[in-house]
Parts: structure tokens; C-alpha cells; sequence
């Protein structure tokens, strides 16, 4: 059985000095086809100009990601029945936040160059002690196992929303690959891989929790997972002059304290006490709330069972700790 | 129709600084017949921070507070976006990892709570759709907002991963607040940015970013022509209302759009007074809606 597509396809050639428009093409391809072969017959049956990227056409080499219906996916892992079972027009647009060279085709440069900036190659001390191979047990390897799938497709950078207002950021894929490396049992500049990402602009501090990266990864990597893995793991080290840590630690303090949080302690303690420029900057907001009913009553009331609260503090902050000096002492063995 | 009962968590910010959300919840519910018994034992959810810190604190705490509402053989219902993005994701861990929930559950034990996965979370704007039902609130609306043009603004926790949030099984989970924006008779407003960030999570690390999206997606809705917006996300509204005049020096723009929480939303076309539903306790000011909901119910 055939599947009649009908595609919505974003132009664009920037060279020609035109602007973007967008064009419908119909093809029909058989009932397992893809995105991606329909853009192919359309290419090779009817316009030879549309202009796109692609090789394994099998969800490996990560060439051919671009928008379908507004979100980031490889084409060749898209099935047409699946989104757009009875004929649907199908809208197909470049990756966003990449500059475009021509119609779905985008400069990948600056994801290259960002992957580069964090290292991604593994930094022993020395060489390895048994014989021609950096070994590692199996088990110290597994978890890295979802973030070592990447394939540089960039869809995660596409759909980044911290990309969408700073192109400092670093991005959800090369800090999942700084992710990669520093939690690699094998591998000795953990230590400054996680300083240099604490304290850059745009480092592991920039994420903004959306989930967009994770939805999208056509292949389970998970990024933003591996950018709050980042910051626990600076955290455990003991990297502390940060506002993320002192909002995170100030967020920790008040549930343990009293259950629940205390947003007036929030916003002054998530702020070094003795940067003045920071501290006068909540003031503005402060007294918007003030005037208008929404500050938080000053006397922060704890829930009344908050003993149990703390308990679940204490037990699972020894469990953490456990953990992480056995992480360190497999690094060390 | 069996009577809609819930375990109310409220959260902490429609305790703290978004009081009115936590009011209008109470009346509209109150309204429509959806009893609420509020979890006042419950603690944060870690709103994702402390799960950064420490992943097994934050599995406990609400393993914790899963436990006290298969006690009551009563649902969740959070109010907040966050609430339910953090809540449906540690359950999904507690679920799937047999490890993680023997340690959550043996650090919750000394106080007589265990976590056996009876319960279920879920969200106002998901009942409404799903269990009290849309053609069942377009009966209750004395007060149509026909002529009103709302953008919706979702919060990222409460669309992604899909997965976790059982999209699967519920897939108009993305179209919920426009549809309910049509039942009570206004406009739902498209834009690109009604599922995208709000920016709240870095405010404290990265103000320019963060106010910078927040004062972005204002814009755009105000540019296609929104009265104003309606969250299920009390962070959302933090950065949306009482940030938007710091956000439009950002954007470098005026910006004057008003910020509801859903039930607000409602309340309104319940007929109910903008008293009732702390209307006033907005930094942008929320009269014009006010006004013109009015007006066309003249």
C-alpha cells in the first residue's frame, strides 16, 4: 500500500539575496516511508534544487535532522503513518538556532565548535598500567551508556531555549559530551573539566531545566539530565562560589528547615550577602510584590510534622555521601 | 458521576508569594463540586533543584508524599506546572527502579510511610478536561469570555518528556488550555512561544537569559493581539507578571499584559467577583480584563 505525502517544505537560499518562502510538494511512497524519502523522491522526481543533508538514512549517522511539524527529528526516523496517517500535510523546516546555508541545510560550525571546546576525548595521567588498554569494569561504564548514543545530530540544539536569546551558551549536546568524559572512570582532569564549566559564561549554570532537548533526542541521551549530573557533581567536589550553588543550597536549607520553601530567603541567600549590586537588584521586584499583595508572609511557618522532613534529610544525605566517596574511590583504584 | 475528591497539594508558591492561586483554587473548585482536602503535611517537591543536589533527597521527600495520599486512597492534585513536572518524574523512577525505591522507601520508613505506587498525580487543567469534563464547565459558565484573547502559556514541566506525563495515553495533554480557553468562550492566541520557557529556573544565575525569554514570549503574544496570558504555573507567572516590567527593559519594549492562573481564568466565567479570585494581587495590573469580561457580559 501507498502513502500519499503532502509536504510543507521551508526555502530558503541566502545567497540569492530572496526571502524564505515555503513550498508544497506531493509524492506517494510506499506505507513504511519516511520523511526522508519523501524528500528524496521529491528531489530526484520533481524540483532538483530542494536542498538537504543526509547519508545512512538509518538513524546512525545523525546527517539529516531538521523540524517536522515544528519539532526536531532525524527525517529517516519519521515514519509518515505515524504522523500523518490520513494524508496530513506535513510541515518540514531547518534545524533552528544554526545559521541556514540553503532550505534544510544548516552551518554546523558553531555545534562542532562548542563540542571541541569541552575536550571530548578521554585525559589519563600517564599511561595505562596494564599493558596497551585504559580498562574499566563494566559497571563503572554503564551508566554512561544512554550518553555515549549521541550522534551529533544537533536536534537538541535546534530545539535549545537558552540558544534562542544567547549563543554563548554551550548547549545541551557538547555539555552532555563534557558530561561524557568527566564522569568517565578512566578519564583524571575531572576536577578541571568541572571547574572550567562552573565558571564560564554559558557553562553548566545556563540550562534552564526545559526539557526540550530531552524530548527530542532521537536517540535517549538525555541531555539536560547529564547538565543537572554536572552540577551535582561540582557540588559534590565542593565548587561552591556560584549563585547556582548558594540558590541551591539556600533552597536545600529552608525545605529542610521547615518543609517547604521560603521564597523571600530564596531570593537573598541564591545572592553572594556582600554583593551589593545584586542584593539592591531584588529590591525593584520586591516592592512591586510588596505593593501589589504578593509578598510572602515573613513569618515562615514550618509544616507541623517537619521532624520527619529533616529525618528524610539526614538518612538520605548519608546515602549520598556513601555513594559519592565510593564513586571516588573506584576513580582512585 | 462519582464525586471528584482530591489530595490538594498546594505547593509552595500558592503559599507564599502567588496567594491568589491558592485562593482561587479554593473557590473554583468549591463551585463546581471538586472537594479538596489539602496535604498540609506535604513537603516541597525540590521543584528539580534538589534533585540536582541530591537525587535521592528528592525521590524521598515525595515518596513521602505519594505515601500519605495512598493512605488517603485519594489522587494528587497539584496547581503547579513544576509541581506535577518534578512529582510525575520521580514517580516514573520510584516505578521503573526497583533500587531507587527501596531507598526512598527506607528513608521514609522510621516515620510508618511506604511507597507501593497506588497513587496517581495529576493536575487541575488535566481534571478539568479528563474527569470533571469540558461540556460539564460549558454548563456551569454564567459569565461567557467571549471576546477575550487569551495566550496560553503551559510551563515546560507540564508538556515534557511526554513520556513521563503519560502522553501516550492522553494525547490532547498539549491542547488542554486553549481548549479550555474556547469552553469558557474566549480566544484561545497561538504563538510559538505559549510551550517554551519561561526563563524562572536561572533567574538567580543568569538574569539577562532569563528575563530576556520571559520578556520574548510577552511580546509575541501581546503583538498577535492577547489580552493576556493563563498559566497553570505559578513560576511561570512569577517570571511573566512580577518580572515583566524588568523583562521589557530586556526586550526593549513595552510590555502590559496580564497574568492569569487558570483558575482565575474560570472563576471569571463562573461568574464569580475578581475579589474571589485575588485578582487585585497582580503587579500587572489584571482591570482591563476585568473590564472587558464585563462589558460583553453587559
Amino acid at each position: 500500500m501507498a502513502i500519499e505525502a503532502r509536504l510543507r517544505v521551508r526555502r530558503y537560499d541566502p545567497e540569492s539575496g530572496g526571502e524564505p518562502y515555503y513550498q508544497e510538494y506531493e509524492t506517494s511512497v510506499p506505507e513504511w516511508g519516511t520523511v526522508l524519502d519523501a524528500l528524496i523522491q521529491i528531489r530526484e522526481e520533481q524540483d532538483g534544487t530542494l536542498t538537504l543533508r543526509c547519508s545512512c538514512r538509518s538513524a546512525i549517522c545523525g546527517s539529516c535532522a531538521m523540524k517536522v511539524n515544528g519539532e526536531s527529528a532525524l527525517a529517516c526516523k519519521t515514519k509518515l503513518v505515524d504522523i500523518a496517517p490520513d494524508g496530513e500535510t506535513v510541515t518540514v523546516e531547518p534545524m533552528g538556532n544554526q545559521p541556514i546555508v540553503r532550505d534544510l541545510v544548516v552551518d554546523m560550525q558553531p555545534f562542532w565548535d562548542k563540542v571541541r571546546a569541552v575536550q571530548p576525548y578521554l585525559q589519563p595521567d600517564g599511561p595505562p598500567e596494564s599493558g596497551r588498554e585504559y580498562l574499566a569494569p563494566n559497571d563503572a561504564m554503564q551508566h554512561l551508556s544512554g550518553v555515549m548514543n549521541c550522534i551529533m545530530c544537533g536536534a537538541c540544539v535546534s530545539e535549545c531555549t537558552v540558544l534562542e536569546v544567547d549563543d554563548k551558551f554551550l548547549g545541551p549536546a557538547a555539555l552532555a559530551k563534557a558530561y561524557r568524559f568527566a564522569a568517565d572512570p578512566r578519564d583524571d582532569k575531572t576536577q578541571e573539566r568541572l571547574v572550567d564549566l562552573f565558571d564560564m559564561d554559558g557553562g553548566m549554570w545556563d540550562c534552564t531545566h526545559c526539557f526540550e532537548c530531552v524530548q527530542v533526542c532521537p536517540k535517549g541521551v538525555e541531555p539536560m539530565e547529564r547538565i543537572v549530573k554536572l552540577r551535582e557533581m561540582a557540588m559534590d567536589a565542593g565548587l561552591e562560589d556560584h549563585n547556582g550553588v548558594r540558590h541551591s543550597k539556600t533552597f536545600a536549607d529552608s525545605v529542610e528547615h521547615s518543609g517547604w520553601l521560603n521564597e523571600s530567603q530564596l531570593a537573598v541567600g541564591s545572592f553572594k550577602l556582600t554583593n551589593v549590586k545584586d542584593q539592591l537588584g531584588n529590591m525593584p521586584v520586591a516592592l512591586r510584590m510588596l505593593m501589589s499583595g504578593k509578598m510572602p508572609n515573613p513569618i515562615h511557618r514550618p509544616i507541623p510534622s517537619v521532624r520527619e522532613v529533616r529525618r528524610v534529610f539526614d538518612e538520605t544525605e548519608r546515602q549520598h555521601q556513601q555513594q559519592v566517596a565510593e564513586s571516588t574511590s573506584q576513580k582512585e583504584a | 458521576m462519582d464525586a471528584l475528591r482530591y489530595a490538594w497539594f498546594p505547593g509552595c508558591v500558592s503559599r507564599g508569594a502567588c496567594r491568589e492561586l491558592y485562593k482561587s483554587t479554593r473557590a473554583v473548585a468549591e463551585r463546581l463540586g471538586i472537594e479538596l482536602v489539602e496535604m498540609k503535611e506535604g513537603a516541597c517537591t525540590g521543584a528539580g533543584v534538589l534533585s540536582e543536589r541530591n537525587p535521592e533527597l528528592a525521590q524521598a521527600l515525595n515518596a513521602r508524599t505519594f505515601a500519605m495520599a495512598e493512605q488517603w486512597d485519594l489522587p494528587i492534585l497539584t496547581i503547579c506546572s513544576t509541581c506535577q513536572g518534578v512529582m510525575s518524574g520521580i514517580k516514573h523512577i520510584l516505578d521503573t527502579d526497583a533500587t531507587a525505591r527501596e531507598q526512598a522507601n527506607q528513608a521514609i520508613a522510621a516515620d510508618g510511610y511506604t511507597y507501593r505506587g497506588t497513587s496517581r498525580v495529576t493536575h487541575l487543567m488535566w481534571i478539568i478536561v479528563e474527569e470533571y469534563g469540558l461540556e460539564r464547565l460549558r454548563e456551569q459558565v454564567v459569565r461567557s469570555l467571549a471576546g477575550l484573547r487569551v495566550g496560553p502559556f503551559y510551563g515546560c514541566y507540564i508538556l515534557r518528556p511526554r513520556e513521563v506525563l503519560a502522553f501516550d495515553e492522553h494525547p490532547g495533554r498539549g491542547t488542554y488550555l486553549e481548549q479550555i480557553i474556547e469552553v469558557l468562550g474566549a480566544d484561545p492566541v497561538d504563538y510559538y512561544g505559549k510551550s517554551k520557557c519561561c526563563g524562572f529556573p536561572i533567574l538567580t544565575m543568569n538574569k539577562a537569559n532569563s528575563l530576556t525569554m520571559a520578556g520574548t514570549h510577552l511580546a509575541e503574544a501581546q503583538d498577535k493581539g492577547a489580552d493576556c496570558m493563563v498559566t497553570p504555573c505559578p513560576l511561570c507567572h512569577l517570571n511573566l507578571d512580577a518580572q515583566q516590567p524588568d523583562a521589557a527593559k530586556y526586550v526593549n519594549r513595552s510590555l502590559d499584559l496580564p497574568i492569569l492562573h487558570l483558575p482565575q481564568l474560570i472563576g471569571l466565567a463562573l461568574g464569580m467577583e475578581p475579589g474571589e479570585l485575588g485578582l487585585g494581587q497582580h503587579v500587572v495590573k489584571t482591570n482591563a480584563v476585568v473590564s472587558k469580561v464585563f462589558a460583553a457580559a453587559a
